[in-house]
């Protein structure tokens, strides 16, 4: 029998180099945060299927929403989902503004049953989930960028170069083809994974700041948070927009995974350890 | 090697697709389960101290608005014409025979008609609504602070509460725990913008918004603030009334402090 180990030929062209990737606290904080972002995300769609529209500066303009999710009654007598953006209205039947309760029966709803917490209209129940796992969010949040500032990793990991700034279009192309960096070069974050995860560290902090806006206690104690979002309709908006952006880069950070060694990338948040596979001679 | 790779990118699919179909079906039983609820609750205390130490001045206001941000369609909520007996008999005498009670723990109980409270002292304020439900609305209010009323009936010292019982049924139940009701702690009694409100936007208060009197408590939610209210009661606690939550809202699932 040959193993790999006892064949020093293919042992030097296969032999992968293990490194260890990610910190305790990078860990630790990734996962806790990836289960309150699912569960704030669910619990927030609940909230907002309250009332499923939007609006721009302090006060709600009923009759010109930014974004609404309503309900008409269709030709037949059904009830027909009608997203409306700016003005234009589209027939969102089924997923958006009217879709199957639990009971099967087409109803008036802005986000379906199966991506709400809980899945029937219960917006107590909603805000109670919301509000801890907020705090749960923000403390984690906390830890994370505690250890960001003091183990200066955020010039370390995160700084971009003029040149890898340039090397965009390049980079983009690569991972189009599904051809990532190997070998030394894989022992950073490319520019692509830097972008995206430098846009997720300021979104998360501005998403809670721009959610504490919506609190009437907040507005009286910190009036400068209404200035920086325009309103508090604008910052329920901004809340709205900055969440769907990270439902974005959540199904592209789980698209990188999955096409990227799911096993190795899996392995590396979880034990830290991260296969490097080295360029081919 | 390359070909074990699909199988498990497909088995793993399928598995979170299983997870999450668990998990929100767990989702669904945890909202119902009172253990889990109640510790999804400890999250309003912490909310509760957290903005009261960082508002810093507990008199800190509520920001206040010019007439030129006073919305053209102000939403009414909740009872908008409370079919309440006493409370149809005192609106078709145009409020003339309505009084507002200040009872409980007081040293001097109060009576008093809306010609009387509207010579008390005054604050006029615009200031934005809150609904739970998520949108808000810019108003104009005038009314007697709760502060003139409290400081004229003088609080006991066992005092903690201040409870606002109303004259409309907003769900109709066999035990009359369908009746509106709200309660606020002393910090939100005594904050300068807590008021009665008995006029809107430079006119009667609306039967739809709460006519004769409502209250104002501006740096929380629209559902604390109650509307028709009758008598204004000083308690030590409220867990004897209605559902003992501390409001109508709360005995249906909401905060106790709406402040968020």
């Amino acid at each position: 029998m040959t193993s790999l180990a006892t064949d020093p030929a293919r042992a030097h062209a296969v032999r992968p180099r293990i490194v260890y990737r990610h910190s305790a606290v990078v860990r630790v904080t990734h996962w806790i945060n990836a289960l309150c972002f699912a569960l704030l995300l669910m619990s927030g769609l609940q909230i907002f299927n309250a009332h499923p529209a939007l609006y721009w500066g302090q006060a709600s303009t009923f009759d010109r929403p930014f974004l609404s999710l309503g309900a008409e009654e269709d030709a037949n007598g059904g009830v027909k989902g009608v997203t409306t953006v700016l003005g234009h209205s589209f027939n969102t039947t089924g997923i958006l503004g009217a879709s199957r309760d639990d009971d099967g029966e087409m109803a008036a709803r802005g986000f379906p049953t199966w991506i709400t917490i809980p899945s029937y209209q219960d917006l107590a129940t909603g805000r109670r989930w919301h509000f801890f796992f907020a705090w749960i969010l923000a403390l984690n949040g906390l830890v994370y960028f505690g250890n960001l500032v003091t183990k200066r990793r955020m010039t370390r990991d995160f700084a971009l170069s003029l040149a890898e700034l340039r090397s965009i279009p390049h980079a983009i192309v690569e991972h189009a083809r599904l051809r990532f960096p190997k070998g030394d070069a894989a022992l950073h974050y490319n520019v692509l994974q830097k972008l995206a995860y430098l846009s997720v560290i300021i979104a998360f902090p501005v998403l809670v700041l721009a959610g504490l806006t919506m609190s009437p206690g907040v507005d009286s104690g910190f009036p400068w948070l209404l200035e920086l979002f325009g309103g508090r309709q604008s910052a329920r908006t901004i809340h709205f927009l900055l969440a769907s952006y990270l439902v974005l880069f959540l199904l592209v950070h789980l698209v990188m995974v999955l096409v990227s060694g799911v096993f190795n990338n899996l392995r590396s948040m979880i034990t830290g350890r991260y296969r490097i596979e080295e360029e081919k001679p | 090697m390359r070909r074990d790779v699909q199988p498990t990118r497909r088995r793993l699919l399928a598995a979170l697709t299983a997870g999450a179909a668990f998990g929100l079906s767990g989702c669904d039983r945890l909202s119902q389960s009172p253990s889990w609820l109640s510790l999804l609750d400890s999250a309003e205390g912490l909310t509760r101290r957290a903005q009261r130490l960082l508002i810093g001045s507990r008199q800190a206001l509520a920001p206040e608005y010019t007439e030129a941000d006073i919305s053209k369609v102000f939403k009414p909520n909740g009872s908008v014409d409370p079919d309440d007996p006493d409370y149809v008999t005192a609106k078709q005498e145009n409020f003339a025979n309505w009084r507002l009670a200040v009872d409980g723990l007081v040293e001097k109980p109060l009576s008093l008609s809306l010609a009387e409270l509207r010579q008390l002292p005054a604050r006029t304020q615009i200031t934005r609504h809150d609904c739970v439900e998520g949108w808000s609305c810019i108003g104009k209010w005038t009314g007697t602070p709760l502060k003139e009323l409290l400081d004229r009936a003088g609080l006991k010292p066992n005092a903690r509460y201040i409870v606002f019982h109303c004259a409309d049924t907003l769900e109709q139940t066999l035990d009359g725990t369908g009746r509106y009701y709200e309660s606020i702690d002393l910090v939100d009694a005594f904050h300068p913008q807590t008021i009665l409100a008995y006029d809107m936007n430079g006119a009667s208060l609306p039967v739809e918004h709460g006519a004769p009197l409502r209250l104002r408590v501006e740096r929380q939610l629209g559902y604390k603030m109650a509307k028709y209210v009758m008598r204004v009661e000083a308690r030590e606690e409220f867990a004897s009334l209605g559902r003992g939550r501390g409001g109508f809202w709360e005995d249906r699932g909401y905060e106790w402090y709406a402040g968020i």
